[in-house]
């Protein structure tokens, strides 16, 4: 399942529904992505998100499929959230359940490492310089890279 | 077809979207790009780095010889930073 909203969520009881009713599953791996009130030596007051509507969902969706062909997945939850957000405020929610924990948290680590290179999400930073746009990272395309290895 | 454009490519076009008709002699992403950038002013400020761009067409990531035609959704954006 995948949601993009600009609201919080409850990351305890966004797992307890994932799992409800699947006795199936053994375990399940979650990851919190979190505004930072830093970026260098600067301080950050503020991110702004902004993404293309129709295209994020599709991205996510083809995220979630890869994650569940490559993995065997009883479910996965991928939640992003755009607009205006303050350090210490929850960004994204990934979480992956499956009858064993190899799985679960491979996928998690998984759709997290894609997400970041392929949703068209765009973060804006407020520092007391003024605000500017994240630039991506060469690091997360070499984390996404790392999962297209046979 | 339509065009959108984002992030800080949305404010150096001053546009978040348009509607064109395939300009003549275009064919692909990469001939869109030079004709968007024959505008002058915002447009060539936005595409000046190319390297720096990226394409997604009908909301699929595509490189620069994607071909186009006139029904497509042509959206350009900086890489992405979401997560």
């Amino acid at each position: 399942m995948i949601r993009v909203q600009e609201h919080d969520f409850d990351p305890g009881r966004e797992l307890e529904q994932l799992t409800a009713d699947n006795h199936a599953i053994g375990g399940v791996c979650s990851f919190i992505g979190m505004v930072r009130d830093f970026a260098g030596d600067a301080e950050i007051s503020a991110m702004t998100l902004e993404h293309y509507p129709g295209m994020t969902e599709k991205q996510l969706e083809a995220i979630e499929k890869e994650a569940h062909a490559r993995w065997p997945l009883d479910a996965t939850l991928i939640i992003h959230r755009f607009g205006r957000l303050e350090p210490g405020e929850r960004i994204v929610f990934v979480a992956a359940a499956s009858a064993h924990r190899e799985a679960a948290f491979e996928a998690c680590h998984f759709l997290i490492d894609w997400l970041k290179t392929k949703a068209p999400f765009w973060k804006k930073e407020s520092a007391p310089s003024g605000e500017h746009w994240v630039e991506a990272k060469a690091s997360d395309d070499a984390a996404t890279q790392r999962w297209n290895k046979p | 077809m339509k065009v959108l454009y984002f992030a800080w490519l949305k404010e150096k076009t001053g546009t978040s979207q348009e509607d064109l008709d395939l300009p003549n002699g275009v064919t692909d992403v990469a001939g869109l790009v030079a004709w968007l950038k024959g505008r002058g002013g915002g447009y060539s400020a936005a595409f000046a780095d190319e390297a720096v761009v990226r394409v997604a067409v009908n909301q699929e990531h595509v490189d620069t010889d994607h071909k186009l035609s006139n029904g497509d959704e042509v959206a350009f954006f900086p890489p992405v930073t979401g997560g």
